[in-house]
């Protein structure tokens, strides 16, 4: 699948490549990265499902790491970037959880 | 690196989502358009053709087109299909681009650098809170340095002295053994007529002269000496002591003996009794006899 080779060929460039994160990026990052495995992860279960739409994910791609981002911009701004960064973290978490149960569910029937 | 050359392809369909795309990449500050640096996916782009899921055909055919690679059939115009793929593979290599990033990032261990400025300030706070405790603790310590290196020192001079008074005490009451210079004489009272009081004239007559520790016989005298019986069978302390008397005096010799020998002295009554005298001076006199010390029981030192 073309998406994994993708994936491996970001990891294979960015082992090599050891850029440096600018500043104001920094924080976004983990965040943004954290969003985007929730993206990934439910198009995987989509794909699973039999519902893919790369259109669909790509937007939610975007999506999930712009609102992301956003959020932690808003609570840095608002002086509670660390606390929403915990929120943020937590309710992906869940949500990659919740993914990764169906995807668990319809590999393995159980 | 992240050279977007190669991805012409998905320009004319994708453009609306890509610009938008959020986790920007490596090295360009600018705005979080971060699909340019999707780089890899050239070569992908062939695997279009077996993909299989089409955006339009979910929900029509979920089951006829399922897991992946076979069928061929594009039924959306190709060029769209395949912009797409390759939005999907750029977000998915720009994905594994961030992971590697943000976990080297995170590995390379320079935490300090990337924390927030609230956080900087909170680790400064820990840190200085730390530091002043660690100070006062500092100053604490120095302070019971201090105190205990005057305080050893003094109670180490106390100590001396209180030995000196010990010792000196000591030789006083007789409890510890004492030397010097001084006079050792023997009265001899072959008649047994010389009576205690002679003994104790000659005692108090060499205390008189300076002398500060005396032995009589094998009896230490202390504060507390008597001499009692009768002539002929003194006792000292309650022990009998038989003649030829021998006492010992520490103090200055000339001193001494003169004393003894003043006219109407101890010498002449000892003569008078029938006895005899000889006194001789010594630089070492040891009385080396000792008397148990008394604890009193009814006085007690008194403040002040």
């Amino acid at each position: 699948m073309y998406a994994v080779l993708a994936l491996v060929a970001g990891v294979a460039v960015g082992l090599f490549v050891h850029p440096t994160v600018p500043d104001w990026l920094a924080p976004y990052l983990p965040i943004a990265v954290i969003a985007a495995l929730d993206a990934v992860f439910g198009g995987l279960r989509a794909r699973l499902d039999n519902v893919f739409d790369a259109k669909v994910f790509v937007i939610s791609f975007v999506a999930n790491v712009l609102v992301a981002g956003f959020i932690v911009f808003l609570g840095d701004q608002l002086g509670v970037g660390a606390q929403l960064s915990t929120a943020v973290v937590v309710v992906l978490g869940i949500r990659i959880f919740g993914n990764a149960a169906a995807i668990r569910r319809d590999i393995f029937k159980a | 690196m992240t050279v977007p050359g190669p991805e012409r392809p998905r320009q004319p369909d994708s453009s609306d989502p890509r610009p938008s795309s959020g986790p920007a990449t490596d090295g360009t500050p600018g705005a979080p358009g971060a699909a340019e640096p999707a780089v890899p996916e050239a070569e992908s782009t062939p695997a279009s053709t077996r993909d299989s899921t089409p955006p339009a055909t979910q929900e029509s055919t979920q089951e006829s087109t399922q897991e992946s690679t076979q069928p061929p059939t594009a039924k959306p115009p190709a060029g769209r299909s395949t912009g797409i793929r390759v939005a999907v593979a750029a977000l998915c290599a720009l994905l594994g681009f961030a992971l590697v990033v943000q976990v080297q990032r995170t590995v390379s261990g320079d935490s300090l650098a990337t924390a927030r400025p609230d956080d900087l300030v909170q680790i400064l706070d820990g840190l200085q809170r730390r530091e002043d405790e660690l100070n006062a603790e500092v100053a604490a310590l120095q302070d019971t340095l201090s105190r205990l290196r005057s305080s050893g020192a003094s109670s180490a001079e106390a100590l001396a002295e209180a030995q000196r008074q010990a010792e000196a005490l000591g030789i006083l009451t007789g409890s510890v053994p004492a030397t010097g210079p001084g006079l050792s004489i023997v009265i001899d009272d072959p008649e047994h007529r010389v009576p205690p009081e002679v003994l104790l004239d000659a005692i108090q007559e060499l205390r008189n002269a300076g002398a500060e520790a005396f032995q009589v016989g094998s009896v230490r005298i202390g504060v507390d000496s008597a001499f009692t019986g009768s002539a002929g069978a003194v006792k000292l302390d309650g022990t009998p002591l038989t003649a030829p008397y021998a006492v010992h005096a520490i103090g200055d010799p000339p001193t001494l003996a003169a004393a003894l020998a003043i006219p109407g002295g101890v010498l002449d009554t000892v003569r008078r009794a029938g006895g005899t005298m000889q006194v001789s001076q010594s630089d070492h006199v040891t009385i080396d006899v000792l008397r148990p010390p008394r604890t009193p029981i009814y006085a007690r030192p008194a403040d002040g």
